[in-house]
């Protein structure tokens, strides 16, 4: 697993972004990069060089599910990993997510080591 | 069977109910389906035939209900729920929301710190104090779930502060220019938002893996 990979963490809590972070740290990615809305993160990563997407679903005015669409309609971002980390716990969000091409997928409230071996997965199939 | 005092047939009537229907197609309001009813009564004069007389009971029956319900809504003073107690209730949950938030930030706070001082502690003392650490940051993801449940809980009460004034708005004079609710476009209906689920509602994480695996 390659801890210098750029990532994108997305969530409109600030307390959440916080805690990934951390969380991101204590894993030894030091590369952690901030947006709290979809339609930021979306600019982020077509003018950024990133490695990985966390992000969360529920935000405005771009949904996380919105963003995961726009990434993977995206002729440079199309083959990026991107986890969804969301509260939305619902079997059609499951599949929506994964039809929209998720790598995958952590219902909140999560712990480090599902996080750990989410990202682990993610980064070996990119 | 004699024709009775009002002087019109069956025919007549159903004449009379169309040219009703027709002028007064969209009448939702208790005013219009008043004036309906007086139109109707101004049309009986004279003896009437026992069917008249028991299409004007249950008229006048419609009209006591409807003032019935005018008292009891009035009586309730629903107005006080849209004017007080939900603007106070949505008040009281935004509070806990900030007071949680700023909370769940000292700790982070505090954990940072001792993040730091754990580097200091060598082997096994270290690595529990890290792996404490860890878990009060796992632990204060709460604020992000109590938060979306509270704003669920603030949607709900807004909904319902709307379908009051509507109600209002139908019964009361006072609230004539009240806003009707909103309509929910299919977008939103569509947008998957279903927030944090209670127990038994949702699947966890062995479930969502094992879904996945099964889509792939």
């Amino acid at each position: 697993m390659d801890k210098s990979t750029n990532i994108l963490i997305v969530d409109d809590y600030k307390t959440m972004l916080r805690i990934i972070r951390n969380l991101l740290r204590q894993l030894d990615f030091n590369n952690v990069e901030e947006a709290t809305d979809g339609a930021q993160a979306l600019a982020m990563l077509r003018s950024g060089n990133y490695g990985l997407v966390i992000s969360d679903w529920n935000m405005q005015p771009m949904t996380g599910l919105q963003l995961l669409h726009e990434v993977r309609a995206d002729a440079k971002l199309r083959h990026l990993p991107f986890i969804m980390v969301t509260a939305e716990s619902k079997t059609e969000n499951v599949i929506a997510a994964k039809q929209a091409g998720v790598s995958n997928y952590i219902v909140k409230p999560f712990n480090a080591e599902t996080l750990k071996e989410k990202i682990e997965k993610a980064l070996v199939h990119a | 069977m004699p024709d009775g005092g009002t002087g019109a047939g069956p025919a007549a009537w159903a004449e009379r109910l169309a040219a009703l229907r027709a002028r007064h197609r969209d009448a939702t309001t208790p005013e219009a389906v008043a004036e309906i009813v007086a139109q109707v009564l101004a049309t009986m004069h004279g003896d009437l035939t026992a069917n008249e007389a028991t299409l004007l009971a249950e008229v006048e029956q419609i009209g006591r209900t409807i003032a019935a319900v005018k008292q009891e809504i009035a009586a309730l003073q629903v107005e006080d729920i849209n004017r007080a107690f939900i603007p106070s209730a949505t008040d009281e949950l935004d509070a806990i929301v900030e007071a949680t938030a700023q909370a769940t930030n000292e700790i982070l706070d505090c954990c940072e710190t001792l993040e730091k001082a754990a580097g200091e502690f060598a082997g096994a003392r270290g690595e529990a104090l890290q792996a404490a650490v860890t878990r009060i940051y796992e632990a204060c993801s709460f604020q992000d779930i109590t938060g979306q449940r509270i704003t669920k809980v603030v949607r709900t009460l807004k909904s319902i502060e709307a379908r009051i004034a509507a109600i209002l708005a139908t019964f009361s004079d006072r609230s004539a220019g009240a806003e009707p609710p909103p309509k929910v476009t299919a977008e939103e209906a569509s947008a998957l938002l279903n927030g944090p689920q209670l127990p038994g509602n949702g699947v966890d994480q062995a479930e969502i893996d094992r879904l996945l695996a099964s889509l792939d």
